[in-house]
């Protein structure tokens, strides 16, 4: 069973045509992977397909706006990861 | 269809909520100037008016999904085949349904058939949105209101 890392690493090449040995863990998908805003819009919808979960896009986003977080917490791909898998066990997979 | 208004919806016949469907007719007007250009002596309804009718259908759609509270914006079209002609004066029907509901987007899937022809079809990405300020969701409801949105949905 692939990780978290390598389905969302699989995704993100797919989806953007980025290769895929230049996705790493500590790749922020904006700052180093150069995805910007729609193409993200087809990450999340195969995440949360691949997944069975919802990103929570709007929450983040209004976090980052309002100051209360950084981009690094969510677009560093290992922290995506973690908040992934954290969705997945929250509902109960 | 108000091509010149670019409503390009006439009518919802059903909009089912817990199915997350939506049904909707337009005719593609007999006489356009856009049929002058498109093409002269040889009047099409131009294939990105077909596709932005689908948009419109799922956009209907989604106001409805989201009970008149946001907007969507179209952001991506994928796979978008136009199957055959459309000819001045036809009717489209349209359905559209919905493939997935994101954060702050929503994908859809949408089709046109004439006569129970294929015609068209597309996968549909919307950003969804809050209305930018309430005027604009005010005239969205009389755009709505003139289409048969349900007015149980507009609020």
């Amino acid at each position: 069973m692939s990780s978290t890392f390598d389905t969302v690493a699989n995704i993100i090449a797919e989806t953007c045509d980025i290769p895929r040995d230049t996705i790493k863990p500590e790749s922020h998908a904006i700052n180093d992977l150069g995805i910007d805003s729609l193409d993200f819009l087809d990450i999340a919808f195969a995440i949360d397909k691949a997944f069975g979960i919802k990103l929570p896009l709007e929450q983040w986003t209004q976090e980052v706006n309002d100051g209360k977080a950084t981009t690094e917490q969510y677009f560093v791909l290992d922290n995506l990861c973690a908040r992934i898998d954290g969705l997945v066990a929250a509902k109960g997979g | 269809m108000r091509l010149e208004y670019f409503q390009l919806i006439d009518r919802i016949d059903a909009l089912d909520l817990e199915a997350r469907t939506l049904k909707a007719h337009a005719q593609v007007p007999p006489t356009s100037t856009i049929f002058e250009g498109h093409f002269p002596g040889h009047p099409l309804m131009p294939g990105v008016l077909l596709i932005e009718s689908m948009a419109q259908a799922s956009g209907w759609l989604i106001i409805g999904l989201t009970k008149f509270e946001r907007m969507p914006f179209l952001a991506a079209v994928k796979e978008a085949k136009l199957r055959t002609f459309v000819s001045p004066g036809q009717t489209l029907m349209l359905t559209a349904s919905i493939v997935h509901e994101g954060s702050g987007f929503a994908v859809t899937k949408a089709a046109i058939e004439v006569d129970g022809k294929a015609v068209a079809d597309s996968e549909i990405t919307f950003r969804v949105m809050a209305f930018p300020d309430p005027k604009f969701r005010a005239g969205m409801e009389q755009v709505a209101a003139a289409i048969n949105f349900p007015a149980t949905i507009r609020g």
